[in-house]
């Protein structure tokens, strides 16, 4: 049996990198709603916004926790299996993700500890300071992340030697082309996904009657929020493609499933793309739309993925496919955020049932658009790791064997899938206890201390045995 | 321009975040080894809480460690991790365990027993893998024009197996003197009972890696055999050091044990450069063969002499925030 070191090791970064960004993308919307809910109570003194804040503070402990495991794996990927990659692009990536090291990450960890503990022991405005820096932190860390990411997709400002990357103009290089788009893209990403959780998780404790007064403030605070985030979040997509059409133009030509150059585009709305005879087996689209939206003229002429040989082309299916999940979800948020806006008259919204019960369903949808939305850009990129410039084929590592790539993407299977059971069991037991546990826990607990990110917590894990918890149990295996 | 020698500083930085990232790791590293040795299940919430402040910050050094070889001496980070593929999953696997043991462990009832153990079996697991580091990197690696050539297996050594073991000993070490410094009555008891069991292990496992070391490499041989006797002084503060844990613990003092170690660690691992100095992927690149570029260095280096003042008051000053003993019934639950 003849194992690809190379496909295994793409499916083991599209595992591991997948798995670590559906925690930050919530984190770093939940970092800035949490200093926005601290920055109301330091100014109301309102008790309905520490409740909140707490109870949000909570489960942002859980998701960070998870994040950070995750994240020290990313660390080492490029080197375990992309090391001809790290080689070549060191003098640029290296001090980009050391950058993000200092300037980020021990600032999250410093500030969190006080955020999570600190509430009773510094006073208020420290408190809110604490809030606000970590929120900075998450934005750093995107900065520069999505700066070394958006690099491998518009490669400018460094001029590749004997098989080396050297930087020639760090502006040019970290203010890439494809990087304010992505930037802005992500961040509207990671607060339409922390506003719908929040949104979805108040209108869940609505429908059942719990906390109303802060579940209700939460739920409209969000509606209004994500009223004009969302159509945003379409525009600027849109930016991003027609950015995207100059430097990738068979990225695009993928995720339109257009296989030949050509004047008036449709618009696909459905196909089934068939790669290895070039063509679509089954169409519908929108005359001409296609042409219109890329080039803004009718009879505009859009490259097809036939200008390339087929071996250069990436895997047209899954772009196509993956461009048409996020778009779709997208435009499903701006009609739940416009039909909010409409049952706000005359408080409606709090009595549709049906509105509550779709924007709970609606707090997954943004985890699924991230991730479809990263392997429209990743997957579309293939065969380059970076653009024009090294193929993925270069970019592995050369001493590494199928069977070491199959035994580590197993094993990071294993142990994602026991973590994340574990995490999101103990996630859904801190929604269940709810806001309500908030306050009557108020006595400050003297071990509970900084850099603890799950311990924020006062849940016990299982989730039905509280009133039956013998000692004789404890410890009896 | 380029007169300065920025490998040099750099190799003195990255230096000093792999000591940084040994110490302090290495004694939340070692309460879990100990972990399921304990007298009692309160003694392991005890235990935890002493380290639970501050291992997330700990372990941050690690990340920057990775970052940080990349960045400056990118030819170290891919011979490295390809040479060690399996061993750097299996410790990547320990931290991961052991990382949220640390946050359920309290949480759960029924599965604590399963918490403890993935508490425990991830920080050993982590240590033993970060022995097998060092000895690969005595060892030695087989390389062709810049990338590493060898099998997948070629970590698993006696000689790693040995520093391996010798790692787990330190850590351990660490770990029995930090609880000495950080708690009181039976624990502490326990805890000075256990150090001196665990110096003499690390003792021997120095010993036996001091005089098989010479045999299997000629570099060294001539590195301390030759007429530079000064570097003699290092193995002699290292046993200074470890004398200095055996009567400090005789003499049941509480914070001086933990000095101690940490000098026997840092005296080692001054030892373990000098053998080899100035290469960094031995046997073949010196520490300007592996650096990366001028500009890239110099770039980084501006940024880290601004913000790494501050990454270190932040870190004081949480030790600072939880200075003193910690007392068994604190436990936050
Ligand atoms: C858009 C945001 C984003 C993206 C694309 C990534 N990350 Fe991330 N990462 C974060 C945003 C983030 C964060 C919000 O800053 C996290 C989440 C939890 C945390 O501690 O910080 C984080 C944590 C985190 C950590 C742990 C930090 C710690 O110890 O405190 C590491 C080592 C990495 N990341 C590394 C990576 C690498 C190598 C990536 C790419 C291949 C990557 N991240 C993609
Ligand atoms: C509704 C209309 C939307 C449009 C027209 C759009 C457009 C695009 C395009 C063209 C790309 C690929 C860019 C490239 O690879 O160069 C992209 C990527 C992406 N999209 Fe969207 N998008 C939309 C909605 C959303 C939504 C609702 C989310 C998430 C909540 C989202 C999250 C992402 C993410 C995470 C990426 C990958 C990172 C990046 O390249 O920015 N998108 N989007
Ligand atoms: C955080 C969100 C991200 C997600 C969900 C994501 C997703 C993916 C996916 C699905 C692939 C596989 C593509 C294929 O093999 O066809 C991939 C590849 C890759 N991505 Fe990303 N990516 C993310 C961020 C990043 C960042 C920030 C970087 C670099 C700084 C990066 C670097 C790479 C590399 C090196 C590969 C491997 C080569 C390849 O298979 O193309 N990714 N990613």
């Amino acid at each position: 049996m003849d194992l690809d070191p190379l496909i295994l090791s793409r499916i083991q970064f599209a595992f591991v990198v997948s798995f670590h960004a559906i925690f930050p993308v919530f984190t770093i919307g939940l970092a800035s709603y949490i200093a926005v809910l601290e920055g109301l109570s330091f100014k109301t003194k309102n008790p309905a916004w520490i409740k909140l804040s707490s109870f949000w503070t909570k489960v942002f402990a859980v998701v960070f926790g998870m994040g950070v495991v995750s994240g020290i794996v990313m660390s080492f990927q490029f080197g375990t299996n992309w090391s001809n990659f790290a080689q070549a692009s060191a003098n640029f990536l290296g001090p980009m993700l050391s950058y993000e090291v200092i300037t980020a990450f021990f600032l999250e960890a410093s500030f969190l500890g006080v955020l999570l503990f600190g509430r009773d022991r510094v006073p208020a405005g420290v408190h809110l300071f604490a809030a606000i820096m970590v929120a900075t932190g998450t934005f750093i860390s995107s900065f520069w992340i999505l700066s070394a990411n958006s690099w491998m997709h518009t490669p400018v400002g460094t001029e590749l030697r004997d098989g080396v990357f050297y930087v020639t103009s760090w502006s040019e290089a970290i203010f890439n082309p494809s990087f304010p788009y992505r930037f802005t893209h992500m961040v509207v990403a990671s607060f339409l996904t922390g506003g719908f959780v929040v949104a979805g998780v108040s209108a869940w404790y609505l429908l059942i009657g719990r906390e109303v007064e802060a579940n209700r403030k939460a739920l409209s605070m969000c509606l209004w929020l994500l009223l004009f985030l969302a159509p945003a979040q379409a525009i600027i997509g849109d930016f991003h493609g027609l950015n995207t059409l100059e430097h990738q133009p068979m990225k695009v030509a993928a995720m339109e499933g257009h296989w030949e150059t050509s004047k008036n585009v449709p618009l696909l709305l459905f196909a089934i793309p068939d790669q290895e005879n070039q063509t679509n087996r089954f169409e519908i689209g929108i005359p001409s739309l296609a042409s219109l939206i890329l080039t803004h003229d009718l009879d505009g002429e859009i490259l097809g993925l036939n200008e390339v040989a087929p071996q250069e082309q990436p895997p047209v299916a899954i772009v196509f496919w993956s461009f048409r999940i996020m778009v779709g979800l997208g435009l499903l948020m701006i009609l739940f955020a416009f039909t909010g806006l409409i049952l706000r008259k005359g408080g409606r919204i709090w009595r549709a049932r049906w509105f509550l019960q779709g924007m709970r369903f609606m707090s997954v949808t943004p985890f699924i658009a991230v991730t479809a939305g990263w392997f429209v850009t990743e997957v579309g990129r293939a065969p380059w790791l970076v653009y024009g410039m090294m193929s993925q084929a270069e970019a592995v590592t050369p001493s590494l064997t199928g069977g070491m790539a199959l035994f580590t993407l197993i094993g990071y299977v294993v142990v994602y899938s026991l973590v994340f059971s574990a995490g999101v069991y103990y996630l859904m037991r801190v929604l269940y206890v709810g806001l309500e546990d908030g306050e009557d826990n108020g006595e400050p607990d003297p071990l509970e201390r900084p850099k603890r990110p799950l311990s924020a917590s006062h849940v016990p894990f299982e989730l039905h045995n509280d009133s039956k918890a013998n000692p004789a149990e404890q410890g009896g295996h | 321009m380029e007169h300065f020698d920025l490998a040099l500083i750099w190799a003195f930085i990255i230096g000093f975040g792999v000591i940084m990232y040994v110490l302090m790791d290495g004694f939340d590293l070692g309460v879990g080894i100990l972990f399921p040795f304990a007298p009692s299940e309160e003694d392991r919430d005890t235990m935890m809480n002493s380290v639970a402040p501050v291992w997330d910050g700990n372990e941050t050094w690690l990340v920057l460690g990775g970052a940080g070889l990349l960045a400056a001496f990118p030819l170290v980070y891919t011979i490295l991790l390809p040479a060690l593929y399996i061993g750097v999953f299996l410790m990547l696997s320990g931290l991961i365990f052991r990382g949220i043991a640390f946050e359920f462990r309290f949480k759960a009832r029924t599965s604590r027993y399963l918490w403890n153990w993935a508490f425990a079996g991830g920080s050993t697991l982590a240590a033993f893998a970060q022995g097998i580091v060092v000895g690969t990197y005595i060892q030695g690696y087989e390389t062709a024009n810049g990338v590493f050539v060898g099998g997948a297996f070629d970590w698993l050594t006696p000689f790693t197996v040995l520093t391996g073991l010798g790692l787990l000993a330190g850590y351990a070490l660490l770990g029995s003197t930090w609880l000495i410094m950080k708690t009181e009555g039976r624990l502490q008891e326990w805890a000075y009972k256990l150090s001196l069991p665990l110096l003499a292990a690390v003792l021997v496992v120095f010993a036996i890696i001091s005089v098989w070391t010479p045999f299997i490499d000629d570099m060294v041989r001539d590195r301390w055999f030759s007429n530079l006797s000064i570097i003699w002084v290092l193995p002699a503060l290292t046993l200074l050091c470890a004398f200095q844990i055996f009567r400090s613990v005789r003499n049941r003092f509480e914070g001086m044990p933990f000095v101690a170690t940490m000098g026997l660690f840092v005296t080692a691992y001054l030892g373990l450069i000098v053998s080899r100095w100035p290469y960094l992927v031995p046997p073949d690149y010196t520490l300007w063969d592996a650096a990366s570029a001028y500009n890239s260095q110099l770039f980084l280096l501006l940024g880290l002499l601004v913000v790494i003042p501050f990454v270190l008051v932040y870190t004081a000053w949480t030790y600072w925030v939880f200075r003193g003993k910690v007392r068994a019934g604190e436990g936050y639950h």
